[in-house]
């Protein structure tokens, strides 16, 4: 059952073959089998997980019809909220947090069967995990290395098959790193297609919610699941939600694939680079015809998201203040009390951004930062749109490397935020982006990326798909 | 000396208004706009500012803040951005609040003030949507943060919407800023944006106080924080004014700060010194898309405008006779216009005026009930004056019946046929003037002899004999007729 895809169990369980219950237990077991060596996960939930699933078989014993994703356990980041399951994003500052309410995306799964919640880089703000106030998440596939970040406890329960699939967050990349790094498949949607709802904050304009999987088609099926508009959320889309899976077989005849030039030279690994370039080529040889894309700005997509989003992560932190809920010291006088809560429950990485926002937005330096990097937005988004004017799907790495070693950048921050130069555009343009795996270089999986314009997750989805069967990776649980 | 100084250092005042929008629910979110209600007991994980959640603009706060624009004569913008504006305090629960900053809904238009001095046309520098903080309560003092023991939030007040209307400079006195506020209060009122009762806090004000200097210079400006009435408003603003035509007459030089107004002595007070600016760090909200204000659509709601205050006074006064106070006092109120509208549609209008201008707004005063809740109905009250005005009814037994109805509701005719109350008149008014007469025959005497001074007392005697309800004048002419004088 452990090797089943998300898409097969479901079909089980709705068919009867398999309890949900059962497939809870087993994932249960996985957990408490792979955590010690893996920590993937903050908080397991084995007796939330069993509870749920008892529902879906109750409801399913009614006969009541279930809906195709529902029993399937899953690990979900620690980012988004669960009422009355405590939610840290990673942080001290959070540690016995528990929200009075349920985010949009997980109430959509109807009975999430969560087996856990994991384990992150403090308020998302990492590439390799290492930034948890909770410790290290160490990579499935080899122990000595991270999981990419931040959504690296998701990529490595999946990977280590502590869940049948997981949600991520990503704001410049952290649900297709960490996927690229552990072997499986990572969705960033277009921003607004699924709610943010409940989804706590790094950079609003940036943030969006992913599934990370193990196979394109369970990507397909969690994205039907989570995406839509939502009352609560006004800046979630109300265009309408495509069937995801019936798509996904259509093949990639006559599709136009860019590969970014931009993303395929200096500071990208030859293995990854070589993997790339045979997904290019699988995709020709199914039908597609492929060309050389051009995004001129490329080059300061990483300096103008190192202002945009460290300036929404200073306002975005400036909630978790001790007044209310989470973790308060003590002191003589409120703003004391501020000062001492914020210094003890803020990680360095946390601080570091929230010194660099504030400092980028205040009076007189404004304009020279905040002012000037959204002006290099709006020209990557000009960038999308020539190159969509040529091409459906854009090709590009999604990681310049392959998982590095646990330690090996933390004292380098400048060396850990260029990991994020392939898949931090997509963020700024809001466009769609998956990476899937390509294929392997010195034994480690390699995520190969793919971008669409805006509600293109189909198209996206359809070539994905082509690239994972031609690469011949097959999912397989680790370690 | 100081009719000259007052000359010499010319008032320079803008104002700056956040009155409550008048929704049901939140600027961001569905809880419920409620005053008075035990603490805490409107929160949601929006106005509470939980991790994760999200706010959703409210449309009526949005239509609302156009219309008090558009009443204005506003510019409405065809796109608003809504910004945060960062600062930590307790009660302010994300850490920011939502406001609008450089591109807000309205801006432009201008209220003309009557003052004693001529009118004054104010021109609005902007008017902008934002939402209110939490409420702190400071407990173990007197209800200052200073020495208290421990600080209490009440989050109903979380997220409730306001509007911040920004005038231009252009106030000359405090008699003018105290009116610019009074019309404004009044034209929120009738295109129903506030109900605008600074008493309760859903209007608040500052003052940004300043002078010009004898060279034609312009002095600092001071912020005149907390003011909660109209009366206090002109008298913390004369006196401020005071203090700095002081302190420049005498060689000083006013510095930027903070004041607070103590009516109890009638004093001024820094509060703080404003040499360093606060830093907002405002930025476009990410959280919610720009607000995309069609044509068609401020066209819809300028059509649904009603009619302002303004313009309501100068009919009355056209329409009605009235004189200025009584348009002024008629119109200040949308219900109390109306109302008044309706009794004058059946009456004549100046007899109106001075019943619903004097003795019911006495009672509605002093009962601290609106005329939305007053009993007698408009038609009552028609009924009541035609009554007075066709003389059956004195007007102090009409006073009596006004108080009764006003309690009970019960028709003016009615309490008047129970009570007896009526005039007393006809062939029982010449039988009673008979009686009196030949019960003091001395005093019917002088008089008959040209004593006017007896007069007085005989008819004293006759009103006694009615119980008050019959026409002095009436009574006046029998008894002449029959003394033969």
């Amino acid at each position: 059952m452990l090797e089943l895809s998300a898409f097969e169990l479901a079909g089980k369980i709705a068919s009867g073959e398999v309890s949900a219950r059962e497939a809870a237990e087993a994932a249960s077991e996985r957990v408490e089998a792979a955590e010690p060596e893996v920590h993937a996960m903050i908080t397991p939930t084995p007796e939330l997980a069993l509870e749920r699933a008892g529902r879906v078989d109750e409801r399913r014993a009614r006969g009541e019809e279930l809906a195709p994703w529902e029993g399937v356990p899953i690990a979900v980041k620690d980012v988004l909220s669960t009422r009355g399951v405590r939610t840290t994003c990673g942080s001290r500052i959070l540690e016995n947090f528990e929200p009075v309410y349920e985010a949009t995306a997980l109430a959509r799964l109807g009975e999430p069967v969560v087996v856990g919640k994991a384990n992150m880089d403090e308020f998302a703000m990492g590439s390799s995990t290492e930034n948890s106030a909770f410790g290290p998440t160490r990579n499935p596939w080899d122990l000595s290395r991270v999981p990419g970040g931040s959504s690296g406890g998701s990529a490595a329960a999946v990977a280590a098959g502590e869940g049948w699939w997981a949600l991520g967050t990503d704001t410049g990349g952290s649900v297709r790193q960490p996927a690229a790094l552990c072997g499986i498949v990572g969705l960033k949607p277009t921003y607004g297609r699924v709610s943010r709802y409940g989804l706590i904050a790094f950079a609003s304009s940036l943030d969006q919610i992913g599934p990370m999987t193990r196979d394109v088609r369970d990507a397909a099926l969690l994205l039907s699941a989570i995406a839509g508009h939502d009352p609560r959320d006004s800046t979630s889309a109300s265009a309408e939600v495509p069937d995801y899976l019936a798509e996904l077989d259509r093949g990639v005849e006559g599709l136009r694939v860019g590969i970014i030039s931009e993303m395929m030279g200096e500071g990208i690994e030859p293995g990854v680079r070589e993997v790339v370039e045979r997904a290019a080529r699988s995709l020709e040889e199914a039908g597609a015809e492929v060309g050389e894309a051009h995004l001129p700005h490329q080059e300061y997509a990483l300096a103008a998201y190192y202002i945009i989003a460290p300036a929404e992560v200073s306002s975005n932190l400036a909630r978790f203040d001790g007044v209310r809920y989470g973790m308060r010291v003590e002191a003589e006088g409120v703003h004391e009390m501020f000062r001492r809560t914020r210094g003890r429950g803020f990680g360095d990485e946390a601080k570091r951004r929230i010194m660099l926002g504030t400092y980028a937005l205040s009076s007189g330096y404004y304009e020279a930062y905040y002012a000037q990097a959204q002006k290099v937005r709006t020209r990557i988004i000009e960038d999308f749109r020539a190159a969509f004017s040529r091409f459906d799907v854009l090709l590009s790495p999604t990681s310049p490397t392959v998982a590095f070693g646990l330690g090996e950048k933390v004292e380098d921050p400048l060396a850990m935020y260029a990991q994020d130069i392939c898949s931090i555009p997509a963020n700024l343009a809001g466009i769609p982006a998956i990476s899937v795996p390509g294929g392997l270089s010195e034994g480690l999986p390699v995520g190969v990326q793919l971008m669409g314009n805006h509600f293109a997750e189909a198209t996206l989805l359809r070539a994905a798909r082509t690239v994972e069967e031609a690469s011949g990776f097959r999912f397989e649980m680790r370690p | 000396m100081e009719v000259k100084e007052r000359e010499a250092y010319q008032a320079v005042i803008g104002l700056e208004f956040h009155a409550h929008i008048a929704t049901r629910t939140k600027m961001f979110c569905g809880c419920r706009v409620s005053y008075g209600d035990p603490p805490n007991t409107h929160t949601c994980p929006v106005c509470l500012g939980h991790p994760g959640a999200l706010p959703v603009a409210n449309e009526r706060a949005v239509e609302l803040g156009v219309m008090a624009g558009l009443a204005m004569g506003c510019e409405v913008a065809p796109r608003a951005v809504f910004a945060r504006k960062n600062y930590f305090y307790p009660d302010l629960p994300k850490g920011y609040q939502i406001s609008q900053y450089e591109e807000p809904i309205c801006t432009g238009g201008h209220i003309d003030v009557p003052t004693s001095s001529g009118t004054v046309r104010v021109r609005i520098r902007r008017l902008h949507l934002e939402e209110d903080t939490a409420k702190n309560v400071h407990v173990g003092t007197s209800g200052r943060m200073h020495g208290s023991t421990a600080s209490l939030i009440d989050f109903n007040r979380s997220g409730t919407p306001l509007m911040e209307i920004v005038t231009e400079p252009d106030i000359p006195s405090a008699e003018a800023a105290r009116e610019t506020a009074l019309r404004l209060r009044d034209i929120l009122r009738a295109v129903g944006a506030s109900e605008a009762d600074m008493e309760k806090g859903q209007l608040r004000c500052e003052a940004n106080v300043s002078i010009r200097n004898p060279d034609g210079s312009l002095g600092t400006r001071t912020e005149l924080k907390n003011i909660n009435s109209f009366r206090f408003m002109e008298r913390a603003i004369e006196r401020e004014l005071r203090r700095q035509r002081e302190i420049v007459a005498s060689g000083g030089t006013v510095r930027q700060t903070t004041i607070h107004y103590d009516p109890e002595d009638d004093e001024v007070y820094e509060t703080r010194s404003k040499e360093y600016a606060e830093d907002y760090r405002y930025f476009p909200e990410p959280d919610l898309l720009p607000l995309q204000l069609s044509e068609e659509w401020v066209e819809g709601l300028r059509a649904r405008l009603p009619e302002l205050p303004e313009a309501m006074r100068a009919r009355f006064i056209e329409q009605y006779g009235l004189s200025e106070e009584a348009a002024g006092v008629l119109t200040a109120e949308r219900e109390l216009a109306a109302y008044y509208e309706e009794v004058a549609s059946q009456v004549d209008p100046r007899q109106a005026a001075n019943w619903i201008s004097g003795d019911l707004r006495a009672l509605l005063n002093e009962s601290g009930l609106s005329i939305s809740e007053c009993k007698i109905l408009p038609g009552h009250m028609a009924e009541l004056i035609g009554l007075v005005q066709s003389g059956d009814l004195s007007r102090s037994a009409a006073k009596e019946v006004l108080e009764r109805s006003f309690e009970t509701g019960e028709r003016p005719q009615e309490i008047v046929e129970r009570e007896g109350l009526g005039t007393v008149g006809g062939d029982e008014l010449s039988g009673i003037v008979e009686r009196v007469i030949s019960s003091n025959p001395e005093e019917a005497r002088r008089v008959r002899e040209g004593d006017r001074k007896v007069v007085g007392f005989l008819i004293g005697q006759v009103m006694r004999e009615t119980r008050g309800n019959a026409d002095g004048g009436k009574v006046r002419e029998i008894l002449m007729e029959k003394l033969g004088s």
